[in-house]
């Protein structure tokens, strides 16, 4: 690399002997910091691997087989899709507490248009906006008003919670014949007889893929980025901040409303009161196990999908080796703060003066 | 008044090394210290000076090999504790108050004393008194910190350090936001303090208060010692080339057409006021001009450049851009009107540490270069990059490295580069090389020549006087929020640090030099 060793252009000692000095730390410099990326990006890997070995001779050989990997792939993948728009979110330093609230509206606003004839092919493309409607709302609040994330979307949680169950009148949706149901029950056939992937599962990747063209190949991801590394920096440098906050919070409501369709395709239904509860403190806990920074700006799509495997594997595992229901909570949430006692050492370890 | 160089030393430093990721900030300082007398640390930006005192006063914890003796005895202060604990106290240069207490709860921040468990508000209370009069302070312990100006602000501080029976006292750049007249009592305050048997490390920039007040003077170079001189060597040459390391005359640059202060005028600023800060200031900046912008801290200059680039709201006035009027609501539409503005405090508001040299540089023109949907051109935004790297000489391994990994200088210059690939028509520079050695100064003040030479209109906010005299044409002198004055060379108001000290502080004389 040419300006590795660029000389000074005019005689000054110091600066020569500093490029010197610059020079020979450099090779290293450069090392230690591909190995600091290649570990937040490989991150937990390590830890999914072993998770899954462990599990399988704990059950005694009934992980890896290929009806059980279906399962786990199908689980993982809404709270993947979940993670991924809160991976936007938190990469900006903020926070979307309202996403299983918005699963559940969608999913309600969904299933309710699904009956209506004439209009039932179109409740996959509202229960989305529907999502996104919402997510738009808080992103509104959150850039216009300057709220606090936390504050916006804890309110959202509550209010939207109570917007799902007054759309079904609070009881619980059927329909048996909803339209594009094969996205949550059937199976895409790669290799007939061989390899099959659950539809679910590929909509998942299909939303990492385009998160990770967003956030490393478009302008916008780098603003995002940004944002969440620096705001103040980000606004005298040109960056209208307003409108990355209100991009992020519309993707990760469109994400939940998308959630909220893959839902109600699987199910069959919705419950306006009991679907996605919680579902954002599993969201949550899959991007920071996946080594995005809870102060925002460092991150990456991968890992978030990495976290979202392991908080299925963990589950699945939990059953197969028959750990009681109740201490799948105790282990869960001792993960969560596993998880963000991580993120507090790898700031540390990444610290600057 | 006696300097005690007979006695025991109250402070020796042996070796004293400090590291950060591999980068020596100081290295093999010694430096004595005795009671009664003021021991003045300089040195330039980023010489180690603030470092040095952090290690003293334990926050920060030096490399292992050095020593630190107090009072003879070998002490280890391993954090702010222990720093008060051995006697050093540290008055930093933006206050360690908390406005929303008491003088005298902050005086025993940290050290309340209790009767059982319960706070004995009104023995330290009463405790606070007498310390209050001797240092000549005019208001009672109970007043609300944050309701005292910064000078008796400092007081308390001050007292603080007294009734932890401090020996040792630092004080960090402490008059830099005081008013003339509170600075003066800080000195007096200082001499008596001296008297009294404190031996007092003061760091300053100004050559005016090293004669009144030093017994001493040590000056540190990259982190190096490169020597002290006693009070009759002290003079302003030697100490320059100490700090600097080489003759100054070669190290500002001017090169650019003089002519271009009647040239065409590009920001033309009516008027502008915010309510607060700024009232009313007029100023105009023509292409090709290298404009200064002096005054003391808290005069509103920042505040002003914030006001054009669209940081803060401006609640009158107008500013015109090739003698058109423009709205400017937003940075955002600062720049897109040519006007770029290099913050003074690049970490805060500049960079984005965590990101690569590539995209700090190419932040502001990714927009641009994108093709259909924001999707980036990454071709383009690595040669942006390479050609910043060559053309400023930036100092990294590589575009690839974030930008938190470089050095002040190399980091200010990645900054520089993301306004300059943007083109603009006016460049505001709020403290271009704070926090920049010296190498990397004389590098950024090349570069401000070659932009003027260009053609840019350039503003440059600074508190360095020989810097400000060195590189602008002409200089606007702030005060209070109002221009004050203007001094330009072949005027009555000549371009000279005596000239501008007079005009941003409005008193007569200064009885320096």
């Amino acid at each position: 690399m040419p300006h590795e060793s660029s000389p000074p252009r005019d005689a000054v000692p110091a600066s020569v002997e500093r490029s010197v000095a610059a020079t020979t730390r450099s090779s290293e410099e450069v090392k230690r910091q591909r190995a600091q990326v290649f570990i937040r990006a490989v991150g937990m890997l390590p830890v999914l691997v072993l998770l899954c070995i462990a599990f399988h001779f704990l059950s005694d050989g009934r992980f890896f087989t290929g009806q059980n990997l279906g399962i786990v792939l199908q689980q993982a993948a809404v709270n993947t899709v979940l993670a991924a728009g809160m991976t936007f979110v938190i990469l900006t330093g903020g926070i979307d507490l309202s996403v299983g609230s918005i699963l559940a509206v969608s999913a309600m606003a969904g299933l309710t248009l699904s009956k209506v004839p004439g209009l039932a092919e179109f409740w996959l493309p509202v229960s989305v906006l529907a999502g996104l409607a919402f997510g738009l709302v808080n992103g509104a609040l959150i850039a216009a008003l300057r709220l606090p994330p936390f504050i916006v979307t804890l309110g959202s949680l509550t209010a939207v919670r109570g917007i799902a169950r007054l759309i079904g009148a609070d009881t619980t949706v059927f329909n048996p014949s909803i339209p594009f149901a094969f996205i949550g029950n059937g199976s895409l056939t790669l290799i007939p007889g061989v390899i099959s992937i659950p539809w679910l599962s590929v909509v998942a990747l299909l939303v990492i893929l385009a998160s990770w063209f967003v956030l490393r190949r478009t302008v916008l991801g780098v603003h995002i980025y940004a944002v969440g590394g620096n705001e103040s920096a980000a606004r005298l440098a040109g960056i209208k901040v307003w409108a990355v906050i209100l991009f992020v919070y519309g993707v990760s409501g469109l994400l939940a409303g998308l959630g909220g369709a893959m839902q109600a395709a699987r199910l069959y239904a919705a419950n306006g009161l009991q679907l996605g509860q919680s579902y954002e403190l599993d969201a949550i806990t899959a991007v920071i196990l996946g080594g995005t920074s809870f102060v925002g700006g460092i991150g990456s799509i991968w890992g978030t999908l990495v976290g979202a495997l392991i908080i299925a594997v963990l589950s699945n595992g939990l059953i197969l080796t028959g750990v009681s229901d109740v201490w799948q909570y105790v282990i869960k949430g001792l993960v969560i703060i596993g998880a963000v006692a991580l993120d507090r050492y790898r700031l540390h370890a990444s610290a600057r003066t | 008044m006696k300097k005690g160089l007979m006695s025991q030393p109250i402070l020796e430093m042996r070796g004293v090394s400090k590291s950060f990721f591999g980068m020596k900030a100081l290295r093999d300082v010694d430096l004595t210290a005795y009671p009664g007398e003021v021991h003045a640390v300089m040195g330039e930006n980023g010489a180690g000076k603030s470092t040095l005192m952090k290690v003293l006063s334990g926050a920060y914890r030096p490399d292992p090999g050095g020593e630190i003796r107090i009072d003879g005895k070998a002490a280890r202060i391993d954090g702010p504790l222990a720093g008060r604990a051995a006697g050093i106290s540290i008055i930093y240069q933006e206050l360690s108050l908390a406005p929303n207490l008491t003088v005298a709860e902050n005086i025993y921040l940290g050290r309340e004393t209790s009767r059982s468990g319960l706070i004995a508000r009104a023995s330290m209370r009463e405790s606070v008194f007498p310390m209050l009069a001797r240092l000549g302070a005019d208001f009672a312990p109970d007043t609300l910190v944050g309701d005292l100006s910064i000078g008796r602000q400092q007081l308390v501080e001050i007292a603080r350090a007294l009734a932890a029976k401090s020996k040792i006292l630092i004080m960090d750049e402490p008059t830099t936001a005081l008013s003339a007249g509170e600075a003066e009592r800080l000195f007096a305050l200082i001499q008596q303090l001296r008297a009294d048997g404190l031996a007092i490390l003061y760091i300053s920039h100004r050559m005016d208060e090293i004669y009144r007040l030093a017994d001493r003077v040590t000056v540190l170079r990259d982190g190096s010692l490169v020597g002290s001189l006693d009070r009759t060597q002290i003079k302003a040459e030697t100490i320059i080339r100490m700090m600097v390391g080489r003759d100054v005359s070669s190290f500002y640059k001017k090169e650019h057409d003089p002519r271009a202060v009647r040239g065409r005028p590009v920001l033309s600023v009516v008027d502008v006021a915010d309510g607060k800060r700024v009232k009313g200031c007029s100023l105009t900046v023509h292409a090709g001009e290298v404009l200064g912008l002096a005054g003391l801290v808290g005069a509103g200059r920042t505040e002003l450049a914030h006001l054009i680039f669209g940081a803060a709201a401006m609640t009158s006035g107008e500013i015109r851009l090739e003698n058109r009027p423009i709205e400017i609501g937003s940075p955002h539409e600062a720049l897109e009107n040519g006007i770029a503005y290099l913050t003074e405090d690049r970490k805060a508001f500049g960079l984005f540490l965590d990101m690569s040299c590539l995209y700090n540089i190419n932040l502001g023109v990714l927009g641009r270069d994108a093709s259909l949907g924001g999707v980036m051109n990454r071709q383009k935004a690595r040669e942006r990059a390479r050609n910043a790297f060559s053309s400023l000489s930036i100092r990294a391994p590589g575009p690839q490295v974030t930008a938190g990994s470089l050095s002040g200088g190399n980091q200010q210059k990645v900054l520089l580069s993301r306004l300059l690939a943007a083109s603009p028509k006016v460049l505001i520079l709020d403290e271009p090389t704070r926090g920049v050695d010296v190498g990397a100064k004389s590098e950024i003040y090349t570069i401000i020549d070659n932009l003027a030479k260009a053609g840019v209109a350039i503003l440059v906010i600074s508190s360095d006087l020989p810097e400000v005299i060195g590189i602008c044409d002409r200089v606007l002198v702030m005060k209070a929020g109002r221009i004050a004055g203007e001094a330009a060379p072949q005027t009555a108001s000549p371009l000279t640090q005596e000239n501008i000290m007079r005009l941003a502080t409005g008193t007569g004389e200064l009885d320096a030099a």
